[in-house]
């Protein structure tokens, strides 16, 4: 059962949003994102939303993903903008329920944050889908690389959510040996109420823990047996290298933020 | 005739003692011995007799406190050699999920290469040779979640073997294995030792295993307790049973069939050898 688990939420592919340089692929996805801060009308949302659409059919990726991606934070989506609707302020009232005015700024706005919200989520979500773990965090190390001489930890931070995603599965197998044993002796993961099922999960924990612990001894050790010593000097398999499409793609990009910027000139 | 000898031996241990911080006793106790060129050499002892700690001094995990260890000549004190000697004296640990350090197979192969700086185009065609020399190019694109033990065991040797080295050490690499794991993992450091001249060193506790290696050394307590080639060793069975040890099946039958006033060879360690000692025995009578 555990088997089949995918990390993360990448969809395989061979399209050419999978074939970019991971590197241009994030650096991109903050850009879209960061436009996004600068849609000042429903007519930017609409550009938003033609380029995301584009970009999906690039990838070939069915568009119901990125709805999945939105589902979790549908609370919080509809929290903001019952918040921002109830309490900004302005002239046109439309609506008076008791001590709150609501007002048409107070609507739009409400509606473009949300609608900000949902773009930034699914912008994001077209990043994951398309790039493997491995290559995220290899393009986030090598993206940090020159903060490296401001003593930032870039090689360690890739190293530490490398190992992370390596043991996630085997962890995960540990737990569900530990459960099964647990169980075998009598232990109940099941009934009971909130607290009584979080003491339950005491025996799961504390042997998961210890053997966490050892595995990272283990692994330091073995780490250090084949040469390991931190990020300097050290080489790659492989090697990123930007290509065509990776400037093709930084074109449509700067095309769009561009497009954001004379909408928010004419309809701001 | 320095330069010669030195090229002879792969690992010298001279005097060695090292003791674990907080403990009493000293983990080893003045062991010298070595490793000579392209031999298959096997550590036996019981749990705590010290065999596991010696691996680690072989490779600079660990420094002894007092004696030397030279690997390739080169003396695992000194600390600018480490990573020399790491390369050149690889070793392979016990469990299998713990000493895989990336998310796919030929990265992790890569690993080692990775830290010393080898350039990306011979990383590549390095890693390829080693999965093809144990079976593994397959999987090379694999998540090693997805392996067996045994796969696992044979991916972490590809590791090693991709760095080049002289001698590989196993601490107990297949005492977490099925047994059909542990055939192959056994098969593919065989085949090494023989195809490639890779020196191996064994630390193990089955006896199995360490009737198929040239040269045994029993620890006990930290110390040294016997030497020889297996057949010298086992054939003591009395001495290797006092230390807590087994012996081969075979040499354990013959030992009671002598017991039993019957003439076998007491240094039988297959059955083959045991099926030949019957024959020769009905044939005399």
């Amino acid at each position: 059962m555990l088997n089949d688990i995918t990390l993360g939420q990448y969809f395989p592919g061979n399209s050419p949003i999978h074939r970019m340089d991971p590197r241009a692929k994030l650096l991109l996805t903050v850009v879209y994102i960061v436009a996004l801060f600068l849609v000042k009308s429903f007519v930017g949302y609409a550009l938003s939303l033609a380029f995301l659409y584009l970009v999906v059919r690039l990838a070939k990726i069915p568009f119901k993903y990125l709805i999945k991606g939105v589902k979790p934070l549908r609370f919080i989506i509809l929290f903001t903008f019952l918040l921002n609707l109830f309490f900004l302020t302005g002239e046109k009232v439309l609506l008076v329920l008791g001590p709150f005015r609501l007002t048409q700024e107070a609507l739009f706005n409400a509606l473009y944050f949300s609608l900000r919200l949902v773009f930034l989520v699914m912008g994001s979500s077209v990043l994951t889908l398309t790039t493997s773990p491995v290559q995220l965090t290899d393009a986030l190390e090598r993206i940090l690389h020159p903060l490296q001489r401001f003593h930032f930890p870039a090689h360690e931070l890739a190293m530490m959510m490398t190992i992370a995603l390596r043991f996630i599965p085997t962890l995960l197998d540990e737990t569900d040996k530990i459960q099964k044993a647990q169980m075998a002796r009598g232990a109940d993961f099941e009934s009971g109420n909130l607290i009584q099922r979080a003491k339950a999960m005491i025996p799961l924990l504390v042997p998961l823990f210890v053997s966490s612990f050892r595995r990272a001894n283990d692994l330091a050790m073995a780490m250090e047996a084949r040469c390991y010593r931190g990020g300097d000097h050290r080489t790659r398999l492989r090697e990123l290298r930007y290509t065509r499409l990776d400037g093709m793609a930084a074109l449509a990009v700067c095309g769009f933020v561009a497009l954001i910027v004379l909408e928010g000139h004419f309809f701001g | 005739m320095g330069e010669q000898r030195m090229d002879e031996n792969r690992i010298q241990a001279k005097n060695v003692t090292f003791r674990y911080p907080e403990e009493e006793r000293n983990a080893v106790d003045q062991v010298s011995m070595r490793v000579k060129r392209g031999e298959f050499l096997a550590i036996l002892g019981h749990n705590g007799s010290g065999k596991s700690t010696l691996a680690k001094l072989f490779n600079a995990l660990y420094v002894p406190d007092a004696g030397t260890v030279l690997v390739c000549g080169m003396d695992t004190a000194d600390d600018e050699l480490v990573f020399d000697i790491r390369q050149n004296a690889g070793m392979v640990f016990q469990n299998p999920d713990n000493q895989i350090v990336a998310t796919i197979v030929e990265e992790d192969v890569a690993f080692g290469l990775e830290n010393n700086g080898v350039p990306p185009a011979e990383i590549r065609t390095r890693i390829d040779e080693a999965l093809r020399i144990v079976n593994m190019s397959e999987f090379a694109l694999k998540a090693p979640h997805m392996l067996s033990g045994g796969q696992k065991q044979r991916v972490a040797i590809a590791g090693i073997l991709a760095m080049k080295p002289k001698v590989i050490i196993l601490d107990e690499a297949t005492a977490m294995l099925d047994p059909s794991g542990r055939e192959e993992v056994m098969n593919t450091v065989h085949r090494l030792n023989r195809e490639e001249g890779i020196s191996i060193v064994i630390i193990t506790h089955y006896m199995s295993e360490a009737a198929t290696a040239d040269y045994l050394v029993v620890m006990d307590n930290g110390k040294i307790h016997m030497t020889g080639t297996p057949r010298e060793v086992f054939a003591d069975v009395e001495n290797v049973r006092k230390l807590g040890l087994d012996v081969p099946p075979m040499t354990s039958l013959a030992h009671d069939l002598r017991q039993a006033g019957i003439d076998v060879r007491p240094d039988v360690l297959t059955v083959e050898e045991m099926v030949e000692e019957v024959c020769r025995l009905s044939s005399k009578n």
